[in-house]
């Protein structure tokens, strides 16, 4: 146990960069353009110049207050608290796909490979505890940078607000920060298994590439698809092109992008409008995931590729 | 004790050369092991075998473990350094100390940081900062203070300057090796590591050609100077290889009979550089 933690320390320490500072840069970015947008709306002293500016949030709220209805400003704000983490989880997204496509080939091409391999690590840690490291840890981070930037924005916001006559803690009170922090963090365990097809993926393809993983990766799904689809060109039926497309591209390319496990589906049965926004949001509801066949199949092929992996990471040599 | 490493048969083929061709040899525990052989000749091929890093034919036991299959267990006792420039490009010293003080069952931390206390390295300083032979010596600081069975080196030295080179080899004879340990070197620098082994092995296209400690390599090989006149006589007594050198001809034999080459000339023991010349002539050719 002790090695384990202390190997997914060292993909930390390694991948720093991507782990930490995009989320805090992204989430520092973002939180720096709201607050220009506010300071030149306020300068033009037009309220609905804010939203010209990046199309940030107030225009929304100002029409919530306008309504004075308070479900509808507490949505807001709340939705608002979460623009930040929908800004990281795309960085997210972008990180966990490019660590996981270079983690296992990295350190063969530079040939540090055979320093990790002079110490006594089984080659099952040392992939798993890869899986830990852009699963659970790299998204643990960006909740928690979101959940601060977004306390941030909520701030920044309520402030501007209160210098317009409205009451800062009144306001505050209609918001709901807990509730969407619990839904970020209880949000984790789900993007772990719903991405274990990609992370499977990507974890082979970095194991077994003498070159350019990308390739392999990206381009032998498309490949296949294009193949599928002259197929059914010519006539024959093998599986729907869309089907392969949406169950299998998808699932072992994208899955490691936060969020992509909700759909059509969810905005349907949450009901449209407004009002039931964060209700597709809610985690009772994004759990509701797990009941179709595309999470329960997706996981277990993405734990077979993750072997194949360990299997491949105990063979590849530097050359 | 038993011997450190038995290798019966050993074969491995790659797709189109034989890096391996039925080797057998034996690795007493205490010694100091040269393996020597001209490129592509499978040093390091035999020395991934041993390692567990690579699959092949044939018996090897590494310490009464077999290395495909019980790899995990085997690095425990086993350390090695493959070349100078495979430490981590982005870790800090800090970081190697921690980790491999957390994740190695054998290693002093003390001895560690006493080593590198004696070096000019920073633990802030990451290794994309270090020269060669800084990297080197991070290296040997860690492994130095792993409590192994068995080193392996592979072209330990490769790309230092001689005083790193020396240093080395030195910390390794000074801080490291005593009769409970066994190291396995490679180089191509084979006049630096010829004071300090104790046993040669010569490979050539994959064969082990030549398998003897010191002392029986001193009485196997002679050289002997001879004059113009007698070059002839010795001509005749079969010699592996001859140079000629200030109007003389230095002759090389191989368990000639000592009587006879006194006759001829002075004798003395080959250095192992040219006995490694004489033996694989017409490697490249």
């Amino acid at each position: 146990m002790k090695t384990f933690y202390w190997l997914v320390k060292r993909e930390f320490w390694e991948h720093r960069g991507g782990f930490l500072w995009a989320p805090v840069i992204t989430g520092g970015v973002f939180l720096l353009l709201n607050l220009m947008g506010i300071i030149a709306g306020e300068a033009m002293g037009n309220f609905n110049a804010h939203t010209n500016f990046i199309g940030n949030n107030m225009g929304l709220l100002d029409r919530a207050l306008t309504d004075n209805d308070a479900a509808t400003i507490g949505m807001g704000l709340d939705f608002m608290m979460l623009s930040t983490s929908m800004f990281i989880s795309i960085v997210l997204g972008f990180v966990v796909f490019f660590y996981f496509l270079g983690t296992l080939y990295d350190d063969r091409r530079d040939r540090s490979l055979l320093f990790w391999k002079s110490l006594p690590l089984s080659d099952t840690a040392t992939v798993l505890s890869k899986v830990v490291a852009g699963t659970i840890l790299a998204p643990a981070i960006a909740v928690i940078c979101g959940v601060l930037t977004g306390i941030g924005m909520l701030l920044l916001f309520a402030i501007t607000l209160s210098f317009h006559g409205v009451n800062l803690w009144h306001l505050l009170s209609y918001a709901h920060p807990f509730r969407v922090t619990a839904n970020l963090v209880g949000t984790i365990p789900l993007y772990a298994s719903w991405a274990l097809p990609s992370v499977g993926w990507l974890l082979l393809c970095s194991a077994w590439a003498r070159s350019k993983p990308f390739l392999w990766a990206a381009v032998l799904p498309v490949a296949v698809g294009m193949f599928l689809g002259w197929f059914n060109l010519m006539g024959a039926r093998l599986v729907g092109g869309g089907w392969y497309w949406r169950e299998v591209f998808v699932r072992a390319l994208l899955s490691v992008f936060p969020g992509s496990w909700l759909g059509e589906r969810n905005f349907a049965e949450a009901g449209n409008g407004p009002g039931h926004a964060m209700d597709f949001l809610d985690l009772g509801h994004v759990y509701g995931v797990m009941a179709t066949p595309t999470f329960w199949i997706g996981a277990l092929a993405g734990i077979a590729l993750i072997a194949a992996a360990i299997w491949l990471r105990r063979w590849r040599d530097d050359t | 004790m038993n011997a450190i490493v038995v290798a019966n048969g050993l074969s491995k083929r790659y797709k189109n050369t034989v890096a391996l061709d039925n080797a057998s040899f034996r690795i007493e525990p205490g010694r100091i092991v040269g393996l020597i052989g001209p490129n592509g000749a499978g040093k390091t091929t035999a020395l991934k075998a041993i390692l567990g890093l690579t699959d092949f034919q044939g018996e090897l036991s590494v310490l009464g473990l077999d290395p495909r299959r019980q790899r995990d267990k085997l690095m425990e006792q086993v350390c090695f350094i493959a070349d100078v420039a495979v430490l981590p490009r982005w870790i800090r010293v800090r970081e190697a100390v921690d980790f491999v003080a957390n994740t190695h069952p054998r290693f002093d931390r003390k001895k560690c940081e006493a080593f590198l206390a004696r070096t000019k390295l920073q633990p802030d300083q990451r290794v994309k900062q270090m020269s060669k032979g800084m990297i080197v010596q991070l290296h040997l600081a860690l492994v130095m203070a792993i409590d192994a069975r068995l080193l392996v080196l592979d072209e330990p030295t490769l790309g230092l300057d001689i005083l790193y080179r020396k240093q080395f080899y030195q910390n390794l004879l000074e801080d490291y090796f005593d009769e409970n340990k066994t190291i396995i070197v490679t180089t191509h620098q084979v006049e630096e590591v010829e004071h300090i082994l104790t046993d040669l092995m010569f490979i050539r296209d994959g064969k082990i050609v030549l398998d003897a400690d010191m002392d029986a390599v001193g009485e196997r090989f002679a050289e002997v100077m001879v004059g113009a006149d007698k070059a002839a006589a010795a001509r005749q007594l079969n010699p592996l290889d001859e140079r000629q050198v200030f109007g003389k001809s230095i002759f090389l034999f191989d368990g000639a009979d000592r009587a006879q080459l006194e006759a001829l000339g002075e004798i003395r023991r080959p250095s192992v550089s040219d006995l490694f010349v004489a033996t694989m002539k017409g490697t490249y050719a």
